[in-house]
C-alpha cells in the first residue's frame, strides 16, 4: 500500500446561516449550508486525486478545508499523519509550507500590482527563506524555468496584465512550487484557460509533480480532464462523496446513478450525437445544501429509489477493490 | 437563395490604440433549418461576429464593410428605427452569453418577456401574456413561472426563459452565444435536447457560438473555426471533426481531452492568439502552425474549396 499523504476523516464544514426576524421570534433552530457533509479519503503519495462534481457540491470547499484556508466544523485532516486541525503557529507555519494551492482564476489570483518576481518573492519573504536578494533571485528563476517560463529573466520585471491567460497560470504553478512542496491542490486550474493552452498546463503540472515527487488534490467538474490527469476520481453530490474509483473504472463502470447521469450527459467532439436527443436519466437540479434532502440526498432526483431511499443514509461500502459508492441499491441486506 | 448571407463583413472596434479586426472578411451562408457551429478561442471574434448579424454591437464597435443579408433584406447601414420594426428579434434574434444575467432582476419573467411583444407589435397585455405562457411551455417551463422574478429560478430554468424570449417573435435565423457555458454538465445536456428538438419543431436556423468543440458536434450540421477574426475553415461537421484540414483545427481537436477514450498525452498549440489591432503578416496562425513554410508569412492565404462545401484558407492547399 502506497505512503498516505493526506487523510481526511469525516470532515464536515457548515456555514451558518442568518436566520429571519419571524424564524428568531418563532425560535426556530439556526439552519446552515452543509457544504462539506461528513467526508473521509485518503491521498497516497504521487498520485493525483480528483475531487469531481458540480458547482455546490462542495468540492472547492474540501480544498480550502486542507489547506487551512478554513476551520472544519468537525472532523479531522491528517498530514503525513499529523492532524493539522489542531497546529500551533509555529507548526502552521511549517504545514503551509508543504501544502500550496493553485486557484482557478490566474486573473484574480496574481495581484496586479506586483510584478512576477514580488509575487514569487512574497512566499520566500513570508518563509524566511534566501538571506540575500540574490539568493531569492536565483531561488525565483529556477522557479521559473521549471514551469517552462524562459528566459526567465525576460518574465521578472512583468505585471500581471502583460502575461497572456496561459502564463499567469504558470506564475500560479512557480509560486505554488518555489516552497518545494509536498502537496499542492489544484482548484481548477484549467477551467478558465482557451482549450489550446489547457493541455499545455495539464501537461506541465504532470511534469512537474513527476520531477518533484508532488501529490495533487485536482478539483474539478469536468471529467473529461479528471480522466485525463488523475489516478482516483471521487464524484461528490451536495457534500458527500457518492462514488470513489480508479479513473478508468470510474468512467467505464460507474455504479452510482448519479455518476452514471454525470457521465451520459458529457459532451464528446464526434459528430456522431448531432441532432440526437440524450437519454438523461435524471431530472431536475442539484436542491440548495441549505435544504438536504433526508436519507440519500440524491433520492428525489433518482431513477432507481425504493424504500429506504428517503429514510436512511446510504453507507460508503466498497463493491470491488479500491470502488466505494454510496448507494443502496449495492449494500447488502 | 439562402436565407442568411454574409458576404466579406469586417466589423472592427475602434479604439484609440488604432482598429481591433475582431472580425476581418467573414463570408458564409445558412439555409433554413440549417444549424452553423462557430468555435474558436476567446478573442477570436465569435461573440462580436453574433453581435454583428444582429447589429448590436457595443460601442466602439462598428461594421466597418460588408454586407448581411436576412431573408433578402440588407441589414448593413440600415437605420436602426427600421431594424428593430422589421429585422431585429423578428427574422433574427439571439440568447445572450451568461442569460443568467440577460434577465432583468425587478422584472418577473412575465413582464420582460411580453415587454417586447407590446411595444413591437402592439398587442394587448392579455394577448401578450398569453403568447408568453405559450412559449414558455413551449421550451418546456410551467407557464406559472410568468409570474416569478429571475431569482426565484434556477440557472437551467433561466436560461429556458431566455430561450422563449428569443423565439417569441417567431425569427427564422437565432443566434446562441454559448448557451451552455455557465451550466452544469447535466442541466447542459437538458438545455442542449430542448434546442435540438426546437430546431426541428420549428425549422429554425441556428447559429451556435460556442468555444467547446464537444457542445458544438452535438447540434452543428455545419462548422466553421474562426482564428483570429477569420474563418479559417468551414465545411459539413463530418468533415470537420473526422478530418479536419487546417492546422488549427487538427491541433485545437487534439488538444480536447476525452471522457470516453483513453489519451495518452494531450496535444496544446504554443504560443498565444495574436493582438489584433497588429494581426501577423500573411496566415494569421502562421506564428504558431508548425506546418508554415515560405509563403506563409508573406501572401494572405486564398479561401480554397478542398471538398465539395469543404473551404480552408491554407497554404498548404493552394494550387501553384
Amino acid at each position: 500500500m502506497a505512503e498516505v499523504v493526506v487523510k481526511v476523516e469525516n470532515l464536515k464544514k457548515y456555514f451558518p446561516l442568518r436566520r429571519s426576524v419571524v424564524e428568531f421570534l418563532k425560535g426556530a433552530p439556526p439552519r446552515s449550508v452543509k457544504a462539506v457533509d461528513d467526508v473521509s479519503f485518503e491521498i497516497h503519495k504521487g498520485e493525483v486525486f480528483a475531487l469531481a462534481g458540480e458547482s455546490g457540491c462542495g468540492k472547492t470547499t474540501t480544498g480550502r478545508l486542507i489547506v487551512k484556508l478554513l476551520e472544519p466544523t468537525s472532523g479531522k485532516i491528517y498530514f503525513n499523519g499529523t492532524d493539522i486541525t489542531t497546529l500551533s503557529r509555529e507548526e502552521e507555519r511549517e504545514y503551509r509550507k508543504k501544502v500550496q494551492i493553485i486557484f482557478q482564476d490566474p486573473y484574480g489570483s496574481l495581484n496586479p500590482r506586483f510584478r512576477v518576481y514580488n509575487v514569487l518573492e512574497e512566499p520566500l519573504i513570508l518563509q524566511g527563506i534566501g538571506d540575500t536578494r540574490s539568493e531569492r533571485e536565483e531561488l525565483i528563476i529556477r522557479a521559473l524555468e521549471s514551469v517552462r517560463m524562459v528566459p526567465p529573466e525576460e518574465f521578472l520585471g512583468r505585471f500581471p496584465h502583460q502575461l497572456s491567460g496561459g502564463q499567469r497560470q504558470r506564475v500560479a504553478i512557480a509560486r505554488a512550487l518555489i516552497l518545494n512542496p509536498e502537496f499542492i491542490v489544484a482548484d481548477e486550474p484549467v477551467s478558465m484557460l482557451d482549450l489550446s493552452i489547457r493541455a499545455e498546463i495539464l501537461n506541465l503540472m504532470e511534469d512537474v509533480k513527476k520531477r518533484f515527487g508532488l501529490t495533487y488534490l485536482y478539483i474539478t467538474h469536468d471529467l473529461s480532464t479528471a480522466r485525463y490527469f488523475s489516478d482516483r476520481i471521487a464524484i461528490m453530490y451536495l457534500g458527500k462523496i457518492v462514488e470513489l474509483a480508479d479513473s478508468d473504472t470510474l468512467v467505464e463502470n460507474p455504479l452510482h446513478p448519479y455518476t452514471k447521469a454525470l457521465i451520459a450527459a458529457v459532451p464528446e467532439p464526434e459528430p456522431s450525437m448531432k441532432d440526437v436527443i440524450k437519454e438523461i436519466p435524471i431530472k431536475g437540479e442539484v436542491p440548495s445544501a441549505a435544504n438536504v434532502p433526508p436519507g440519500c440526498r440524491f433520492h428525489p432526483r433518482c431513477p432507481y429509489r425504493f424504500e429506504p431511499c428517503d429514510k436512511e443514509e446510504p453507507p460508503f461500502i466498497e463493491v470491488e477493490p479500491g470502488h466505494w459508492v454510496a448507494c443502496h441499491l449495492y449494500s447488502k441486506r | 437563395m439562402p436565407l442568411l448571407e454574409v458576404r466579406n463583413l469586417k466589423a472592427y472596434y475602434l479604439t484609440s490604440r488604432g482598429p481591433v479586426k475582431a472580425v476581418d472578411n467573414v463570408s458564409f451562408d445558412l439555409e433554413r433549418g440549417e444549424s452553423l457551429g462557430l468555435a474558436g478561442e476567446s478573442g477570436c471574434g465569435k461573440s462580436t461576429l453574433g453581435f454583428a448579424l444582429i447589429n448590436l454591437l457595443p460601442p466602439p464597435g462598428k461594421i466597418v464593410d460588408g454586407s448581411i443579408k436576412i431573408d433578402g433584406i440588407e441589414v448593413v447601414g440600415k437605420p436602426d428605427e427600421e431594424l428593430r420594426r422589421e429585422v431585429r428579434w423578428k427574422k433574427i434574434s439571439m440568447i445572450f452569453q451568461g442569460a443568467m444575467n440577460a434577465l432583468n432582476p425587478v422584472l418577473t419573467i412575465g413582464d420582460q418577456l411580453s415587454e417586447p411583444l407590446i411595444y413591437h407589435q402592439g398587442v394587448s397585455k392579455e394577448e401578450a401574456t398569453e403568447r408568453v405562457k405559450e412559449h414558455l411551455e413551449l421550451v418546456g417551463l410551467d407557464p406559472d413561472i410568468y409570474k416569478r422574478y429571475p431569482h426565484e429560478l434556477s440557472g437551467g430554468m433561466k436560461q429556458r426563459a431566455v430561450i422563449a424570449m428569443a423565439l417569441l417573435e417567431h425569427p427564422d435565423v437565432i443566434i446562441a452565444d454559448e448557451p451552455t457555458t455557465a451550466l452544469d454538465v447535466i442541466v447542459q445536456a437538458q438545455i442542449l435536447n430542448l434546442l435540438k428538438s426546437l430546431k426541428k419543431k420549428l425549422n429554425l436556423s441556428i447559429i451556435f457560438i460556442s468555444h467547446d468543440l464537444a457542445v458544438i458536434s452535438e447540434i452543428a450540421d455545419r462548422l466553421a473555426i474562426m482564428y483570429a477574426g477569420e474563418i479559417v475553415e468551414i465545411g459539413p461537421s463530418e468533415n470537420l471533426y473526422l478530418n479536419p484540414r487546417h492546422p488549427y483545427t487538427q491541433k485545437l481537436l487534439g488538444a480536447i481531452p476525452r471522457l470516453k477514450k483513453k489519451v495518452e498525452r494531450l496535444e496544446f498549440i504554443p504560443g498565444a492568439p495574436p493582438n489584433l489591432i497588429h494581426p501577423p503578416s500573411g496566415c494569421r496562425f502562421h506564428p504558431r502552425c508548425p506546418y508554415r513554410f515560405e509563403p506563409c508569412d508573406k501572401e494572405e492565404p486564398p479561401f480554397i474549396e478542398v471538398e465539395p462545401g469543404h473551404y480552408v484558407r491554407c497554404h498548404l492547399f493552394a494550387k501553384r
